[in-house]
């Protein structure tokens, strides 16, 4: 019994061997970059070499920062980051870069008040939080906008992210373009120094800090506080009208993206539009202009077309927002040009 | 040390062939390579972190505030954090671990009871420190929020105590930290404890001394050099300590008096902005690490003091 069970695993080892021998001579495509798109591009992986079995895949969720060096240092076959790349990185690689915007998020302020279903936080309230100068939920500046609600004499403990992240560019960008104050004191980056609160490592580790603290509130990616089952705050847009997070009003927001020309980057850090939910950000695939080995450019490049369109019905699952009709022709023009 | 190891060797091979001592030889690569290592190391810490250095100089260890942004970096809030955490837990478990180590080497309970004891508390140091902080989270936490609440709410007064009890805090991570150095010094200082000469505890019950004046005037002062060595190994855990302490100090770049706010720590801070750092950052950061390098180097040389100090007056015992 003993030795037919070693057998098997023996043959099983073998064939396993076997079989992948076929696969070694597959296009290998490397990519490595933003933490927050991975779960989305994993499962464009699986779904894409399962149709294409000549290609394998691999990426490698190692951060925006590290995603840029590694494909500016030319070892992978794309990078990913979630604050695209400055006009500094792009001068480094030498093959030239094509920005891709790929997917899409939004951020949202979840909060952990028991009893409480429905925030509406108007914009001096949100900043005013993340200053550190409203410290009690009962501050009129919130029970302003919540009449009807209660809400408790509790302090409130900010949650932040203490790791550098797309996440936090983004949710600065927008405080900045909207408080003068805020860009004046912390400003916009990928790490910041918060005047107030505590912070935990990753979209995770601020999730796990809501859950902790009666009287939270944090910023976590739309998906995380959805999979969780957080509640979040309605947000106030630029006309004072409030907004709740959903897919269709961060689809709104990003298709009112002006991008420069030629070149796809952008932030929508305070859109203009009706029902726009204000922090929707895209984040970005990076491809060389032009590919020493062309069998691996062209496979990069029908990888990310496939993402760029079949790719998009899995967004909604995993808790993206699947891109706008009109930024995906932007796409693919780009990845055209690029040659 | 050379010479004298050398006598015997050469005595024996007298007459026949002198060949090189290949075990001498083996050894002095063993202690060079070590060396080395460590000179290696510093290199490549101290060389990105030369713009930082050049930039910043000793405002690094004075100032107060660590903002990226605007490419200020001073680490004063990160070095007070990881020296004031691990000066807690160790002020914790070194009690403890004691009383603990004097337990299991006393003849109280059966040899095979003490041998189970023995293993389950240094069991805690085979559990690795992402599970301590999963710990923390789930059990540490709840309780400091709530006790903390308590404290804050009656003592609130008391700079230590002034709130909100937030649960991710100085208090959680020096707790847990103080778990995970116990082991440390509950084996170390068994050994030694163990290692006393049994005829000194014959001679002190001979003088009509009770067993517990015999522990604490005979035993623990001919042990102390040993336990001294465990209290260093333990200050130098918990100084490098990253995973659990970054998940539950709560990583505030602020100086704060209260034990019940967020404070970061050197490992943390390079922990989490490692990875997307860029620039000056990533110069500062090694400037953080060296930072951390030179305060384990202090904190030996103190050990170092305290030994020998410890060796020298418990010398009449041995």
């Amino acid at each position: 019994m003993k030795t037919s069970k070693f057998s098997f695993l023996l043959l099983a080892v073998l064939a396993a061997l076997l079989l992948q021998r076929p696969a070694l001579a597959a296009t290998q495509l490397q990519g490595a970059g933003a933490t927050f798109p991975a779960p989305l591009y994993q499962r464009w992986i699986a779904e894409y070499t399962k149709a294409n079995p000549d290609v394998q895949i691999n990426y490698q969720a190692i951060g925006s920062g590290a995603g840029i060096k590694q494909f500016t240092q030319d070892l992978v076959s794309f990078g990913a980051s979630d604050a695209a790349m400055t006009d500094q990185e792009i001068a480094a690689v030498k093959k030239g870069v094509v920005l891709v915007p790929a997917t899409a998020g939004s951020i949202v302020l979840a909060y952990n008040l028991p009893g409480v279903e429905t925030l509406k936080l108007s914009r001096d309230a949100y900043v005013g939080i993340f200053l550190g100068k409203i410290k009690k939920w009962n501050d009129p500046a919130i029970t302003k906008t919540n009449e009807g609600v209660k809400l408790p004499n509790m302090s409130i403990t900010v949650c932040e992210r203490s790791d550098g992240s797309g996440t936090n560019f983004v949710f600065t960008k927008h405080l900045s373009s909207i408080s003068p104050e805020f860009k004046d004191q912390v400003g916009e980056g990928t790490s910041v120094t918060w005047p107030t609160g505590v912070a935990g490592k990753g979209n995770d580790g601020v999730t796990a800090l809501i859950k902790q603290n009666r009287g939270a509130i944090g910023y976590v990616e739309y998906g995380y506080a959805q999979h969780n089952k957080l509640p979040f705050a309605q947000l106030q847009d630029k006309a004072g009208e409030f907004v709740t997070a959903t897919t269709a009003t961060g689809a709104a927001t990003l298709a009112t993206t002006q991008f420069p020309p030629n070149l796809l980057r952008a932030w929508p850090s305070d859109p203009d539009g009706k029902d726009c939910y204000p922090i929707a950000t895209f984040t970005w695939l990076l491809i060389y202009k032009k590919y020493d080995n062309a069998p691996i450019g062209e496979a990069v490049k029908k990888f990310v077309t496939w993402g760029l369109t079949d790719g998009q019905k899995f967004s909604e699952d995993l808790g993206y927002i699947p891109l706008p009709k009109q930024i995906v022709d932007k796409d693919m023009e780009a990845l055209k040009a690029g040659e | 040390m050379t010479s004298e190891g050398r006598a015997p060797a050469s005595s024996q091979l007298k007459g026949g062939k002198r060949r090189p001592d290949l075990f001498l030889a083996l050894t002095w690569v063993a202690a060079v390579a070590s060396v080395l290592t460590l000179l290696w190391i510093l290199e490549s810490i101290v060389m990105p972190a030369w713009p930082s250095i050049q930039q910043n100089g000793l405002n690094f260890f004075t100032s107060t505030v660590w903002d990226v942004n605007r490419n200020r970096y001073g680490a004063l809030p990160f070095l007070i954090g990881t020296a004031v955490s691990s000066l807690i837990a160790l002020c914790l478990a070194l009690p403890l671990g004691v009383f603990i180590a004097l337990f299991l080497s006393e003849n109280f309970l059966p040899l095979a009871v003490r041998q189970v004891i023995r293993f389950v508390v240094e069991l805690l140091a085979a559990i690795p420190s992402v599970v301590y902080g999963l710990w923390g989270i789930a059990v540490v936490i709840p309780i400091v929020q709530q006790y903390g609440g308590y404290l804050a709410d009656y003592l609130g007064f008391v700079p230590l105590f002034s709130g909100p009890s937030v649960g991710n805090s100085m208090l959680t991570a020096s707790l847990v930290l103080a778990i995970m150095v116990l082991p440390t010094i509950t084996a170390i200082s068994r050994a030694t404890l163990v290692a006393v000469p049994p005829t000194l505890r014959e001679g002190s019950y001979a003088v009509g001394a009770t067993r517990w004046e015999t522990i604490f005037r005979v035993l623990v002062p001919t042990a102390a050099p040993g336990i001294v060595a465990a209290t260093i190994l333990a200050f130098g855990r918990a100084m490098g300590e990253t995973m659990a302490v970054a998940m539950l100090i709560g990583n505030s770049p602020r100086l704060s008096w209260s034990l019940l706010s967020p404070a970061g720590t050197l490992a943390g801070l390079l922990a989490n902005q490692f990875g997307e750092a860029q620039g000056l950052q990533i110069s500062a950061l090694m400037y953080a690490a060296l930072a951390l390098v030179l305060l384990t180097l202090i904190v030996n040389m103190v050990g170092e003091a305290v030994l020998r100090h410890a060796e020298k007056t418990t010398a009449g015992i041995r």
